[in-house]
């Protein structure tokens, strides 16, 4: 699961309002390259959560992303380069996915979250 | 000449898990009819919903093919299983999908509303006792419901929600089922709508229907004039 996924999934337990960004649990995860594409990364960065990225990135050791961030930087390639790092080459293996809001856990094995609810939980 | 999709002998399989059958093939060759337009699409996030083996996933991903690099794909199946053979089935291709063990159900795409630009769906769409939907493992694959409809009708909404004003859905359907029907169900939440490919097998006929916002990407679509294009082989 690569941190752009944990970007975008939320919980989604019965009674949660936001849900939103998910705590990461990471106890492995592994770095694999991948195409580097300027224009994807721009086009994309409005739809990030830029607090939720660097949160992320910080659980699972990388620690070279700003804290804040503003579509200003997408001119800058070494910024660029961070931030497709961060966001494709970093893939978490085993963890969990933790609700903000209920602390329920959802498991993350073999690089795939496991977002499935209980009944009593829809 | 470019890859035409995933080879089958390097799809992974598990008991509990869908084997790419008719509906899959017919689905990746109306995708392969289509790639002309969907490298022209500058689509940046795919979606399958219900990803069974693999097949699917790996093919859009091999068709559309290494120049496409800004392409994203994500995937999801209810059924544990299928996600993992998924996993496998992209591994041994060398492509890479996000996968997700999710329910149609779930509001887990909250923060994909409107982000995806391709969503392909294999619906299940045997009709069956309304009480087999929430069936688990390999039967999530096929049970539909009454009419064949009840997961579909799950399905629509959703994918009303992810689709985005330059989204294209690819859908497969019965025959039986009159697609010209679901179109106007679709036609009323204003898409448009184009049969990719039909194809009869010694089971079933299926159709592969393309929908798109209307009057958003009527004029990107070049192909609007081969809609009854059978590929049949």
């Amino acid at each position: 699961m690569r941190l752009l996924t944990h970007n975008m999934l939320s919980s989604n337990v019965k009674g949660v309002v936001n849900g939103f960004p998910l705590r990461l649990e990471a106890s492995t995860w592994v770095e694999k390259e991948v195409d580097f594409n300027a224009d994807f990364l721009r086009s994309v960065f409005p739809k990030i959560d830029w607090p939720a990225l660097f949160g992320a990135s910080q659980t699972v050791g990388y620690v070279a992303l700003p804290e804040s961030a503003d579509a200003s930087m997408l001119e800058s390639e070494d910024f660029l380069k961070k931030f497709h790092h961060a966001l494709l080459e970093i893939h978490v293996e085993e963890g969990a996915l933790v609700c903000p809001e209920t602390g329920r856990r959802f498991p993350i094995n073999k690089g795939i979250p496991n977002m499935l609810l209980n009944e009593d939980e829809v | 000449m470019f890859p035409r999709g995933a080879d089958i002998r390097l799809v992974r399989g598990h008991l509990e898990v869908y084997e790419p059958c008719d509906d899959s093939f017919a689905l990746v060759d109306a995708l392969l009819a289509d790639r002309g337009n969907l490298v022209n699409h500058q689509a940046r996030f795919c979606m399958e919903i219900g990803c069974g083996s693999g097949y699917v996933t790996t093919s859009l991903a091999i068709i559309l093919g290494k120049e496409n690099s800004g392409i994203h794909y994500f995937t999801r199946d209810i059924n544990p299983h299928a996600t993992r053979v998924t996993q496998r089935t992209l591994y041994a291709h060398g492509v890479h999908a996000e996968v997700i063990n999710t329910d149609i159900a779930s509001r887990l795409q909250k923060r994909l509303v409107g982000m995806m630009d391709v969503i392909v769906v294999n619906p299940p769409y045997v009709p069956t006792p309304e009480e087999e939907v929430n069936c688990e493992g390999i039967t999530s694959s096929w049970v539909g419901g009454y009419n064949g409809c009840t997961v579909i009708d799950k399905i629509f909404p959703v994918v009303d929600e992810l689709l985005s004003d330059t989204t294209w859905l690819y859908m497969v359907t019965l025959t039986t089922k009159n697609p010209s029907e679901i179109c106007l169900v679709i036609r009323r939440k204003v898409y448009a709508s184009r049969i990719v490919l039909q194809r009869s097998t010694e089971e079933e006929s299926l159709h592969v229907i393309k929908f798109w916002r209307e009057g958003v990407d009527d004029v990107r679509d070049k192909d609007i004039m081969s809609s009854s294009l059978d590929l049949g082989s």
